[in-house]
């Protein structure tokens, strides 16, 4: 017994002695090697900081160099054009913007109810327990499937619903795919950014606070309705902003959905496109000015994601101090 | 009286607030359901040894398969790997470590920036980065993706990082230990789990990514291994491809049912990484 502790200790203290047993000199010279990897390895750290740094401004630099032809040729008229004409060569981002904003806004506006109930009910009622730890590992999930996989699920079995939909209420053009389809379909892959965010912050309301109401005789939609939400309201703000953020950027569902069509979008049944989903369609085979253009739609989607993100970021932040 | 029925109707509107919300709640679980057993149930029967080993054929012709989708996949997403998981390990020490310098600030603002970048954006840059010298390579859609998985990595190092106690770099200090050695042999291993689910995490994402591998890695219809010139199949493309591609629903063969067998193969992944990533960090934890 004693010697396999012996044994042990030995192999442990062997780093140290093979230090003790190297002459001054080498000794010495270990030191400065460690001392020399250690500064190396400072400057690689500082230097992934900068990469960091350098590789977004790249990002922005790229796509502004990119779309330089297109800037000249059509200047801030690109933003509101009405006509996306390949044949003309004449390219305006008016159809593109109105889809991308209407198919986000109605996701948006269709995910939220849903979204605040999870993280009312997560953050709330059952904030413990083997259901809600389901519930909120289901949730991942959902945003986890891959958006090409959900574009396939909704060509082939949603679009035939809407489009039977479509015929009962007499909705033209009954198509079944349109902006409403992909609409629907990114309300779905959005909800999990804005519910998580929204069933943290409801967690971080001071007992305290809650308490307090219950004790003035307030019952448990009450408490919620008039301490939870106002106290968490710029939180779930954050949430939904990061969701609008998610939907602005899809591209494969909606490309798959949306019906792509180059013409301003009438109603929210109609064909369009989004930004992304134009990208995504025409980038392959454009040249020259078109393809400029593409990536000018591409610039002003980074924009937009930009300020969206860093306003939602910003309310985190200022919400968690 | 009146105030006793106005209490009933507190409680009642209470109540009934908090049935609404659970089921409000729950019913987003369907569509996720919905999709999993659809998918399972018109993909599964696809799935077979040749579907798995034999590469594309011209609709008609029997026993097609998607192995080059799937070696393509394999080697982007493994490639994008190799690239992202050193720099975003690094790229979160150094954020982790430098709290205050004027850099780190830049360069957690950078972050932020880039995990929102829309993929197709992402697609698009690396396409001007790339392209027009050396065409389609399936090594131009592992930047892209690798740029994707940055930013998760990044966050999940530094947030796992800054929990730990001070005390074990200190005590490493205090032996003696060069920083570079306090790092690699102290800080990374104890907070392996948080980046092992970073990473896992953000392969799982990736490898469903479809827009930044477009213009990147390209769609092709042949075996390929040669990363650094050529197009290269991968699963979330093929699906993509063979969706628009005209064929019937009755044969098994038809493009349409290899996507959906396709879909299963990816999904089943994705799922899989996703789940083992909660189990992993779930049982390491306790260690911690």
């Amino acid at each position: 017994m004693p010697e396999v502790i012996q044994m042990e200790e030995q192999a442990e203290y062997q780093g140290v002695a093979t230090i003790k047993s190297l002459s001054p000199a080498k000794r010495l010279q270990r030191s400065y090697r460690h001392i020399r990897v250690e500064g190396a390895f400072k400057v690689m750290l500082v230097g992934m900081g900068i990469f960091m740094v350098v590789l977004v401004f790249g990002i922005l630099l790229t796509l502004i160099i990119g779309s330089s032809q297109s800037i000249k040729t059509f200047g801030l008229s690109f933003l509101w054009g009405k006509n996306w004409d390949a044949v003309n060569d004449v390219y305006g981002a008016r159809p593109f913007l109105v889809g991308t904003l209407l198919t986000s806004f109605l996701a948006l506006f269709i995910s939220i109810p849903f979204s605040i109930a999870v993280a009312i009910f997560l953050g709330e009622y059952f904030p413990k327990g083997w259901v809600s730890e389901m519930l909120k590992n289901t949730i991942e999930l959902i945003a986890a499937v891959p958006s090409v996989i959900y574009g396939l699920w909704g060509f082939l079995v949603l679009v035939p619903l809407v489009r039977a939909i479509e015929i009962k209420l007499g909705i033209q053009p009954q198509q079944g795919w349109g902006i409403f389809t992909a609409s629907l379909i990114l309300a779905v892959m959005i909800i999990p950014y804005a519910a998580s965010l929204g069933r943290s912050v409801i967690q971080m309301v001071p007992s305290a606070l809650k308490e307090a109401a219950y004790a003035l005789g307030a019952t448990r939609w009450e408490v919620i309705r008039s301490v939870i939400i106002p106290y968490t309201k710029s939180g779930l703000f954050a949430g939904i902003l990061l969701s609008l953020g998610r939907a602005l950027g899809e591209t494969m569902a909606v490309t798959m959905l949306i019906g792509n069509s180059n013409d301003l979008p009438k109603n929210i049944f109609s064909t369009g496109n989004t930004m992304a989903s134009a990208i995504a369609l025409f980038f392959g085979e454009a040249n020259d000015l078109r393809r400029s253009s593409l990536i000018e739609l591409g610039l002003v989607l980074f924009l937009i994601t930009l300020v969206i993100n860093m306003l939602g970021k910003r309310v985190i932040k200022r919400f968690t101090n | 009286m009146n105030s006793s029925t106005n209490i009933k109707y507190r409680i009642g509107k209470s109540s009934g607030m908090q049935i609404l919300t659970t089921i409000l709640a729950f019913s987003i679980v369907i569509p996720l359901i919905l999709i999993l057993l659809f998918i399972l149930k018109s993909g599964i029967q696809h799935i077979n040894w040749q579907f798995l080993t034999n590469v594309y054929k011209p609709a008609g012709e029997p026993n097609p398969g998607i192995a080059h989708a799937l070696l393509g996949t394999l080697l982007i997403v493994v490639l994008a790997s190799v690239v992202s998981i050193p720099i975003g390990i690094m790229c979160g020490v150094y954020l982790s470590e430098n709290k205050k310098s004027k850099l780190a600030y830049w360069s957690s603002l950078c972050v932020d920036v880039l995990q929102g970048v829309p993929s197709i954006v992402v697609g698009i840059v690396i396409f001007a980065w790339m392209h027009q010298r050396f065409g389609y390579f399936a090594l131009s859609g592992s930047f892209a993706l690798g740029i994707m998985m940055l930013p998760i990595i990044i966050r999940s190092t530094e947030e796992t990082l800054k929990l730990l106690p001070d005390s074990l770099k200190e005590a490493g200090f205090a032996l003696g230990m060069p920083f570079h050695r306090v790092i690699l042999k102290v800080i990374i291993p104890c907070g392996f789990s948080g980046i092992l689910s970073g990473i896992m995490l953000s392969i799982a994402r990736v490898s469903g990514e479809t827009a930044p591998l477009l213009f990147t890695a390209g769609v092709s219809h042949y075996l390929s291994s040669n990363v650094f010139k050529g197009p290269m199949q991968s699963l979330p493309l093929l699906i993509y491809d063979y969706y628009s591609l005209p064929s019937s629903e009755t044969d098994p063969n038809s493009f349409i049912n290899q996507a959906w067998g396709a879909s299963v193969i990816l999904l089943v992944f994705v799922l899989l990484l996703n789940i083992s990533t909660k189990l992993i960090t779930r049982k390491w934890k306790v260690q911690l």
